[in-house]
């Protein structure tokens, strides 16, 4: 494995709590997460791996009651200070969720969405080549290429989530988190959106939270183990898979809890 | 103990649990049918009671429009009772002592020398010429004509003289009676005469504080609901101001017709009867009726479409405007015209403002004085005169058009708005 070329820290985690009302979901992450790589967050439910990965674009900031303590840097600025606007902050942290939720809009207008309120094409032709390429980069063009105006929830349930990327990605991120992209896929389409995400490691950063020990083992360089609000244990995806450090983890990925 | 692997209780308990599920369909049949045959009934005799007032029995006279009576210069100054007085005294030359010259008249409906005269004024070169024209009846005659009053009852017993009798049949042989469509009732205000009341004066006073309320009570009710629903923190003060909207909801309608007399009349002068002040009170009974069936609308969006909107970059303010909002307009746009329906149906509140008024103007304005249908149907229940007993059916019918025309735009607007998933 060629280590050395991406070996940049894009994002640092540093003593990362959360608290929703009075429960404590995370008590003090510390994590680094690689340019140019796709991290596996894994653990049973309620681990509060959906809960780190929303911390990452703030996305916790909507739920009411809930608290964030500690800092998340991305390229050494901690989006928690003032200076950082939220809304440019998803920009560049797109996010991909666990069921497919594209806007009951034409897929022409679900990854024009993005660009649009974000002033990034300026003419028609250049909404246009956006769209497109992110479709491309989706790998869903050459299914929908004749129907864009056709309503986005008339796909099915992967092309839908291959939408749903081709909408994150058209506002061109650094990183893209997924939650669970594809609990609710068959195994094929499945396959098809695991293809992409290696595919669009080399231009993105990739968080991906799964239930799925095999596609966190398949997709991820490295994997973050994570129990009852606590990061157990976490490095190269093959030596936590091979030998993992901690018997707790151990015993989560041999399938002995969880 | 039971055997439940019985055959035969196995199947007297399958054959029992088919016969619960056919009752229980039964029973809803039975509940709508019910229903179906009150409001059959219900609007069946609202519309048969209703139906002689769509038409009033009218005479043709010949009139001479004699410059006795009016000249070119000033048409607005004419004599035209005593044109068409004169008119249908030439049908009956017999008739020449005072009080048969006024029992005479008695026939005609007061409307008769204005139809003379919107004719003449209309085209004024018809000044010394004669004309045919056809003129309402009175309402008592137009009863008779159309069956409503029996005329073989002893003369004692009815209000159509014989006198009147021989006049009418006189022209009825004559052939000059005819039953004609009643436009008066479209196209006139209020009038102590049956023959010429008409609804147009209190359609368009509720249409005129209708769109008063509706100005008022939509965007104030639309904006409260997504403040309070989509951004507005969960703590112990906005559930304080829900539990009040809640409330306000159930407030008998009276309540808000005295708030506004108290604050709108006395205390910020408004003009009293009129619509301007009519559709404010209407517009904060309306208020609890949209805020409600609004938030509820906006709670009904999935939280994944504001996921996916927030997670591309939307600021709140655009997840609102460009998914939230749109996905619940439908539900929208049907609480705030149920609210308008009912605020078109409100007598109540209207009471205490002055909108239960005698007024003969058709409104062109917000400040005119101005009657509403509700206020209009129970006016006209009150008056003695038989004739309104039809007329008051009538109104009711043109209410409830008109809510049906309402609800009719709900559904179309629900249609259009409304998006699959």
């Amino acid at each position: 494995m060629k280590m050395s070329e991406s070996q940049k820290v894009k994002i640092k985690a540093r003593n990362v709590t959360v608290h929703y009302g009075e429960a404590r979901a995370l008590h003090g992450i510390d994590l680094d997460l690689n340019a140019n790589e796709v991290t596996a967050l894994i653990g049973p439910s309620g681990c509060g791996k959906s809960t780190f990965l929303r911390c990452i674009n703030r996305m916790n900031d909507v739920i009411d009651g809930c608290r964030v303590g500690g800092t998340v840097s991305i390229d050494e600025q901690n989006i928690y200070s003032d200076a950082v606007d939220v809304v440019e902050l998803r920009a560049r942290v797109g996010m991909v969720f666990q069921k497919p939720n594209p806007f009951p809009k034409s897929i022409y207008d679900n990854v024009a969405y993005g660009p649009r309120i974000h002033g990034m094409a300026p003419s028609r032709s250049e909404l246009d080549h956006i769209v497109e390429t992110s479709l491309k980069r989706a790998g869903l063009w050459d299914e929908v290429k004749d129907r864009l105006s056709a309503s986005g929830t008339s796909l099915s349930g992967g092309q839908q989530q291959r939408l749903c990327i081709a909408r994150a990605i058209a506002v061109n991120p650094d990183i893209v988190l997924m939650d669970e992209p594809c609990s609710a896929l068959d195994p094929i389409a499945t396959a098809v959106i695991e293809e992409l995400m290696e595919e669009l490691r080399r231009d993105y950063t990739i968080v991906i939270v799964t239930h799925s020990m095999q596609q966190a083992a398949r997709i991820s360089q490295r994997t973050a183990y994570f129990h009852l609000g606590d990061l157990v244990e976490h490095g190269q995806t093959q030596a936590i898979f091979t030998n993992p450090e901690n018997q707790q983890t151990e015993a989560y990925i041999s399938g002995k809890i969880g | 103990m039971t055997d439940y692997s019985d055959p035969d209780f196995r199947a007297a308990r399958l054959k029992k649990r088919y016969q619960a599920e056919k009752r229980f369909r039964a029973y809803g049949m039975a509940a709508i049918i019910t229903a179906g045959l009150i409001l059959v009934f219900l609007l069946g005799s609202i519309i048969y009671s209703s139906l002689p007032a769509f038409s009033h029995h009218q005479v043709r006279l010949d009139i001479n429009i004699s410059e006795d009576y009016v000249v070119a210069d000033a048409p607005e100054e004419g004599n035209y009772l005593g044109l068409v007085r004169a008119a249908l005294r030439d049908h009956f030359p017999q008739v020449t002592g005072r009080r048969d010259k006024r029992a005479l008249y008695k026939i005609l409906s007061i409307g008769a020398s204005d139809a003379v005269e919107d004719r003449v004024k209309n085209d004024p070169r018809l000044i010394g010429t004669q004309i045919s024209l056809y003129v309402p009846l009175s309402d008592d005659i137009d009863l008779m004509l159309k069956g409503l009053i029996d005329r073989n009852l002893p003369e004692s017993d009815r209000i159509v003289s014989d006198r009147d009798l021989a006049f009418v049949d006189k022209l009825a042989e004559e052939n000059r009676i005819e039953r004609k469509f009643a436009f008066a009732l479209f196209t006139n205000g209020d009038s102590r005469e049956p023959e010429m009341a008409g609804i147009k004066g209190a359609l368009a006073g509720s249409l005129w504080t209708l769109l008063v309320t509706l100005i008022v009570s939509f965007p104030l009710g639309v904006l409260a609901a997504i403040y309070l629903e989509e951004v507005a923190p969960k703590n112990r003060f906005t559930a304080l101001i829900e539990v009040n909207i809640n409330n306000l909801a159930a407030v008998p309608s009276i309540v808000y017709g005295l708030l506004g007399l108290a604050v709108f009349i006395n205390f910020f002068h408004l003009p009293r009867s009129a619509p301007l002040v009519g559709g404010l009170v209407l517009a904060l009974m309306t208020l609890p009726r949209i805020i409600i069936p609004t938030r509820a609308a906006f709670a009904a969006i999935p939280p994944s479409i504001r996921e996916a909107a927030l997670g591309v970059g939307a600021s709140r303010t655009q997840v609102i405007m460009h998914h939230v909002l749109p996905l619940a307009m439908p539900g929208i746009l049907t609480g705030t015209i149920i609210g308008l329906a009912q605020a078109a149906g409100e007598t109540a509140p209207l009471l205490m403002i002055g909108m239960m008024a005698f007024i003969v103007d058709v409104p062109t304005e917000v400040t005119a004085k101005a009657t509403v249908l509700p206020a209009q149907i129970y006016m006209w229940a009150n008056n003695p005169e038989r004739a309104f007993v039809a007329r008051t059916s009538a109104g009711i019918v043109v209410l409830l058009t008109l809510l049906l025309v309402v609800n009719a735009a709900a559904i179309y607007f629900r249609r259009r708005f409304e998006k699959r998933w």
